[in-house]
């Protein structure tokens, strides 16, 4: 088991044809991720060629549209990577084709965009969204949806949700020879899919999940609730790592959704809160990686 | 991106908001200029600040003459205000106000969803009224779908409490205020007061209003309202360079792959300066996953230009890069800055292909490099350094 994604999920990359989509398609591929086609409309009708794990050649066809996509291959989740200016359209065409998950990793994308296919999203109730800006879905050693190294870690016992690409690989490869079940990049934009709560009330619910490590970063409240959550909802035990505690007022730290906003979202008032909850909170990445070990160990 | 009042009052105007006129002055001399232009009579001569409480702080003051207006600038600029120090006023013309409102739509990032927020008791600080009379402020969800419309618009003025004959005079400046959120690309646009006038017209007195800067590139008009004077010099030769920079106060710098990641760095640079006097990260600099040996010789060259630096740390997780094209990077960057590079460097690298990398790095030999093998034993080197 592991949440969202596994062996048997089937993915179309939205922007397949481009530099990003075109190396990251050949990731997804050599991790094992059963990749079925891509979509473009002004190339549709053509195929790309790739490697596939077991180093066969693989050709992907190209299509019109998600739907096409869809129908002609059953494709379950898709994976955008066209450029901001265009993710909103990408973003709502997928959602409309009923598409079940989306991994949105474009950077940049204007907040109103993420919040107009948001609120598109949650009427049409088809779709989980994850992203955007963010390094997207791995469940180790069967599928990859997403920009994170394949290589650092196998399967294993821990769930992990993070607002952070580089600390997600980071936490990954603190804890490599325990595994993770799946892990989960969730974005640092203030507007977002899938929060730590969906991604924690999964965990909760995923048997192979033993503990979970739940990574954030200073700005918004999302940590304060996820910790609200905790306490009522989970019973797995949960170690917390938050970034930013230097981090002063009014700058914004490379997400867009990171700044510390008077006294609201700063990584002391998260790490509060988290502990309140019965959350073991890390200081760095290095101590929360030890906090999980004990953890582990005590199971 | 926070606007200056008179920026969000010509972006207003724009989109048909009413607004009373304004002009800018930078001197006392230029205020009574703008005083004479508005006609001579009653003018307000406002700090131009990014904070709030200027009017406390002697930002604003009524001017009945020219003359007064001068005298009014020569008071104001220069103030300090918050640590804002005032560089420029608005003489704006005077209204007679016969009432206060509140009034505001912003990004509800917690419900993902837009806020409207309105209230008959206007002229206060608005979070004084949503603590002490929460029910005078009414919130009302707008959905991003579909934005604020006539409908919206009395639905939100009604729950405010507006008397029923206001409802029709208040609601089309909403409608309109909404359009600049929209079309701007806005994740606040406020406005207090709202007043009606002696005459009975409805005038955005006072506007805040912030920028997504993710949408810059459809808004390129949007570039000229950026405070260039107001930015740090390396700020802005980091811009230039298309860094993600924000120069911080301590003497360690920092460059990192990852916003989260050079976050977590900053702080483990802050504890491992404990140790050592009390020092602390000098900046925040993310390097995104490229990390080319050109993106980070342009890194290196504004922290080795920032005066506050006493060491650098470089910490990479090689994730999508490899750690061998890191190191090449570094490498690389010191050639190109040359005599420029003269601060020692810790480097921490891991991940994919991290021994070709510290063999790269260790065949380089660089007398200013030292490679690490931890980010916690690489903090405490830097600041160990930083100290020295």
């Amino acid at each position: 088991m592991s949440i969202y994604l596994n062996k048997d999920s089937k993915v179309i990359v939205q922007g397949i044809t481009g530099g990003e989509g075109s190396k990251h398609t050949a990731r997804m591929l050599a991790a094992g991720t059963q990749v079925v086609g891509g979509v473009n409309a002004r190339k549709a009708g053509t195929t790309v060629t790739h490697t596939a794990k077991d180093g066969s050649e693989v050709s992907l066809p190209v299509f019109g549209s998600v739907a096409e996509a869809m129908a002609e291959t059953g494709a379950d989740v898709s994976i955008v990577f066209v450029p901001p200016a265009f993710a909103k359209d990408a973003v709502i065409e997928a959602i409309d084709a009923g598409i079940g998950l989306l991994v949105v990793i474009t950077e940049g994308i204007p907040v109103q965009d993420s919040a107009e296919f948001w609120a598109h999203a949650k009427a049409k109730g088809t779709t989980r969204i994850i992203g955007p800006n963010c390094p997207g879905i791995i469940t180790p050693e069967e599928s990859l949806v997403g920009i994170t190294p394949a290589n650092i870690t196998g399967k294993g016992p821990i769930g992990l949700v993070s607002k952070s690409g580089t600390l997600t690989y980071q936490m990954m490869f603190e804890l490599r020879d325990l595994g993770f079940s799946t892990a989960i990049g969730i974005g640092g934009d203030p507007v977002i899919g899938t929060t730590h709560i969906d991604a924690l009330e999964a965990f909760e619910a995923d048997p192979e999940t033993k503990a979970i490590v739940m990574i954030g970063e200073i700005g918004g409240d999302a940590e304060e609730r996820a910790a609200d959550y905790i306490k009522a909802h989970v019973t797995k035990p949960v170690v917390g790592y938050v970034a930013g505690f230097t981090a002063p007022e009014g700058k914004t730290m490379g997400h867009a959704g990171a700044i510390v906003s008077g006294s609201s979202g700063t990584a002391e008032a998260k790490k509060v809160a988290l502990e309140a909850a019965g959350v073991k909170v890390g200081k760095t990445p290095s101590e929360t990686a030890r906090l999980m070990r004990e953890v582990i160990e005590s199971l | 991106m926070d606007l200056y009042e008179y920026q969000a009052r010509d972006l207003f105007e724009q989109h048909g908001v009413p607004v009373l006129r304004g002009i800018t002055a930078d001197t006392p001399e230029q205020a009574e200029a703008a005083a004479t232009e508005l006609g001579g009579g009653v003018v307000v001569v406002k700090a131009q600040v990014k904070t709030g409480g200027r009017g406390k702080a002697g930002g604003v003051k009524l001017a009945k003459s020219a003359a007064e207006a001068k005298a009014a600038a020569e008071a104001i600029l220069g103030l300090d205000i918050k640590g804002h120090t005032v560089h420029r006023v608005m003489v704006a013309e005077g209204a007679s106000i016969e009432e206060e409102y509140y009034f505001s739509v912003l990004l509800d990032r917690a419900n993902r969803s837009y806020l409207a927020m309105c209230s008959y008791e206007g002229g206060m600080e608005i979070e004084q009224l949503a603590e002490e009379r929460p029910e005078a402020l009414a919130k009302v969800e707008v959905d991003p779908a579909v934005g604020i419309d006539a409908a919206k618009a009395e639905e939100i003025v009604r729950a405010a409490s507006f008397p029923e004959e206001l409802v029709a005079k208040v609601a089309p400046v909403l409608v309109q205020l909404y359009g600049v959120f929209a079309a701007e690309d806005a994740t606040l646009v406020e406005v207090n007061p709202l007043v009606l006038t002696a005459g009975g017209d409805v005038i955005a007195l006072d506007g805040k209003v912030t920028l997504d800067e993710n949408a810059a590139f459809r808004h390129p008009a949007h570039a000229d309202l950026e405070d260039k004077a107001e930015a740090n010099p390396l700020e802005a030769k980091a811009k230039a360079a298309d860094l993600n920079y924000v120069k911080l106060d301590g003497q360690v710098g920092i460059i990192g792959n990852g916003a989260g990641l050079v976050m977590s760095t900053l702080d483990v640079v802050a504890y491992a300066g404990e140790q050592f006097g009390g020092v602390k990260p000098a900046n925040f600099l993310d390097i995104g996953g490229g990390a080319s040996a050109q993106v980070m010789a342009a890194g290196l060259d504004v922290i080795l230009h920032d005066q506050d630096v006493k060491s650098v740390f470089v910490n990479v997780f090689g994730g999508i890069t490899a750690c061998d094209e890191v190191a090449n990077g570094i490498v690389k960057a010191l050639e190109i800055l040359g005599d420029e590079a003269s601060k020692p460097l810790v480097v921490r690298l891991d991940g994919n292909n991290v021994e070709e990398g510290r063999r790269i790095l260790a065949e380089a030999n660089h007398p200013l490099v030292t490679v690490v093998g931890t980010m916690d034993e690489a903090a405490a080197k830097a600041a160990e350094l930083a100290a020295a």
